[in-house]
């Protein structure tokens, strides 16, 4: 286990390596830089730009050299300054990167724990009433764009004042809050987007937890479980579900990645300050130090995602063994 | 045994037993009509070949039928005074693991890979017997040591991966009697094991049996296993029980011709580097079985009348019933 875990720590240098180097790649490839919009103006002299420039190091179209200068920065603990902010990167992602972890795992909450006994019922109770029901829902889940679903739950706040329209917290009262308080005007604005992310997530896990639980429940082991005599309850708990999991626990490691990408659009639409405005913003305006570092980000969390994963599968299923 | 058992109360009478299949296909009539008992202290073999009924037989007594597709349409299982098919799904779970128990084909995959073994075994004495937890690891260590697993202590603690086939069918056997049932069912419980590893299965079985004064319901297509540890055996065709009688009887003086086409078809050291006699024909569709008697349309006796009257069991000898009327003449000619 521990020889795992350090050598999973260990690949995570090589991937940042490979995956910051390709972005690098494609920040060159692609025309223009953060300065192209400058040129435009008119107070802006061309041995201005030039000076610019060569300060940040878009001088050159040579990947190697450029990406050279950003990684040298980030061996010494460096990751630049944002061109837009003129801020260290860190102050504008440390803040984020805790907002969209947040959403994250309240869209995480909403769909596995609405997935899971959802699905259950549904193998349980097959071709059902209720399993059609849940089926229902999950088409709806899963053929709703995000872009509508937001929009209609903006609507939704909107007139009937249930919920806050947008935001991380209050804008008002929120220095005059107690810790409590504060805690419960997160949550309260945390709720719809977290519900927009989390039942799209949702429709897709309920029908998988629902195949797996039907294929671990015509398994030889579980007709040996009722063949002694255990009640269905303990024949679905003890002995379906921990087999019929497995699958979703390596699909969580996926979704958690989703979740940190994908979020983009619900983020925008209830102006939620979340990684996932400020890296798109980032790359539209090529603010280079600043896409890096949330690629950097992104990609650990998501390792992170998947090595949680894996050590609860290892926990699961004893034939995992992490080694 | 079978001799003196027979004067006594069967342990487990069942009466025209009638499980169906209700597909989008039709309706398959895996189980006709069956009727047999089971006598204390003995082993009865039901053999038969695949799709005769033989196992989903064994199903409908555990109340192990998924329902649907499957439905028992009728009859009754006596165990003792109760008809286990009038009880409800409640009382059921009370006979299943505790007086009847059941060993299944596939030791690969019966055990669930998840839970230890010693899980596995002490959880069907926690749900019957009152005890604790403590003593439950303890008689399931006991019960292991007994079917012949090795340190048992420690394989309690080991999950099914770790355990070879034999041993995984021996810990299958273990979690069937370590509440000492009356009953054990063993579905082809030696099929999926190797030729060494079946016959220590087999002995183990019949000491077991011996041991715990049990009866043992043993299902299975090989009339060697039947030589080995059967007393009476009952052949099963097309969902339909063809012959009934003591093993020597049936070895000796097979009646039906079903019966005797299968021994023909067993290869012999006698009869070394000859072609084996194949019956002739396929096992019939259980959507459709042939009228009369199943089995005239591979049958090498039969006549017309055989399409249009029901063969019942009629005794050609004492204790040995045959479920053809023409048995006596003829049908060993070829």
């Amino acid at each position: 286990m521990k020889t795992f875990l350090l050598r999973r720590f260990l690949a995570i240098v090589p991937l940042i390596l490979a995956v910051t180097f390709i972005t690098q790649v494609l920040l060159i490839a692609s025309p223009g830089d953060y300065f192209s919009t400058l040129s435009e103006s008119p107070s802006m002299t061309p041995e201005r730009l030039e000076f610019l420039r060569a300060k940040y190091h878009l001088d050159t179209e040579n990947v190697f050299i450029r990406y050279w200068y950003w990684l040298s920065g980030v061996l010494t603990g460096d990751f630049g300054y944002s061109f837009k902010y003129q801020t260290s990167v860190w102050s504008l992602i440390g803040d984020r990167i805790l907002n969209t972890l947040l959403l994250a795992v309240g869209a995480l909450l909403i769909s596995w724990g609405l997935a899971i006994p959802l699905g259950i019922l549904s193998a349980v109770k097959k071709d059902s009433i209720v399993d059609r029901l849940a089926g229902g829902l999950s088409f709806v889940g899963l053929s709703i764009p995000s872009v509508f679903f937001s929009l209609l739950m903006v609507l939704f706040a909107a007139k009937t004042g249930l919920f806050p329209v947008g935001g991380l917290h209050d804008q008002v009262y929120w220095d005059f809050m107690t810790p409590w308080q504060k805690f419960v005007d997160v949550i309260w604005h945390l709720f719809l987007p977290a519900t927009v992310l989390g039942t799209i997530g949702m429709a897709q896990y309920m029908r998988q937890m629902r195949a797996e639980m039907i294929e671990t429940l015509s398994q030889d082991y579980i007709r040996t479980a009722k063949a002694k005599g255990l009640s269905l309850r303990t024949v679905l708990f003890r002995h379906a579900l921990g087999n019929a999991i497995n699958p979703l626990i390596t699909l969580f490691g996926f979704s958690f990645a989703y979740l940190l990408s994908g979020a983009f659009i619900t983020e925008f639409v209830f102006a939620w300050p979340g990684m996932g405005r400020l890296t798109v913003d980032a790359l539209i305006i090529k603010d280079e130090p600043l896409v890096m570092a949330s690629i950097v980000m992104v990609t650990v969390m998501l390792v992170a995602g998947n090595l949680l994963a894996d050590i609860l599968l290892a926990a699961v299923d004893p034939r995992i063994r992490l080694e | 045994m079978s001799a003196e058992a027979a004067a006594g109360r069967p342990l487990l009478s069942i009466r025209d037993l009638r499980t169906y299949f209700h597909t989008s296909d039709g309706i398959a009539r895996s189980v006709d009509g069956v009727s047999f008992d089971i006598f204390p202290g003995e082993t009865l073999a039901v053999v038969g070949e695949s799709g005769c009924g033989k196992s989903v037989t064994a199903f409908t007594i555990m109340g192990l039928v998924p329902v649907p597709p499957g439905r028992v349409e009728g009859g009754e299982i006596l165990l003792g005074d109760r008809d286990l098919l009038k009880l409800p799904e409640s009382a059921m779970r009370d006979v299943r693991g505790n007086d009847i128990s059941m060993v299944f084909q596939e030791p690969m995959t019966s055990l669930n890979p998840i839970l230890t073994i010693g899980r596995q075994i002490s959880e069907a004495i926690l749900r019957h017997k009152d005890v604790t937890k403590v003593e439950a690891r303890r008689l399931s260590i006991e019960m292991l040591s007994r079917v012949g697993i090795p340190s048992p202590e420690r394989r309690a603690d080991e999950y099914p991966h770790q355990l070879s086939g034999g041993m995984k069918q021996r810990a299958m056997i273990a979690m069937a009697l370590v509440c000492r049932p009356r009953l054990l069912i063993a579905d082809e419980p030696t099929t999926a094991l190797d030729v060494t590893i079946q016959s220590q299965i087999l002995d183990l079985l019949n000491d077991l049996r011996e041991e715990f004064e049990m009866s043992v319901l043993l299902i299975t297509h090989d009339l060697g296993v039947v030589a080995e540890v059967a007393d009476r055996v009952i052949v099963m065709y097309a969902g339909k029980v063809v012959e009934s009688a003591g093993v020597v009887d049936l070895f000796e003086r097979p009646g039906h011709p079903y019966t005797r086409a299968l021994f023909r078809s067993l290869p012999s050291l006698e009869h070394r580097g000859e072609a084996l006699q194949v019956i002739p024909g396929n096992v019939p569709n259980p959507l459709d079985f042939p009228s009369g008697c199943r089995f005239r349309t591979r049958c090498p006796i039969a006549r017309p009348e055989c399409a249009t009257t029901d063969p019942q069991l009629i005794e050609a000898a004492p204790r040995h019933l045959v479920a053809c009327p023409f048995s006596s003449d003829g049908g060993d000619a070829q």
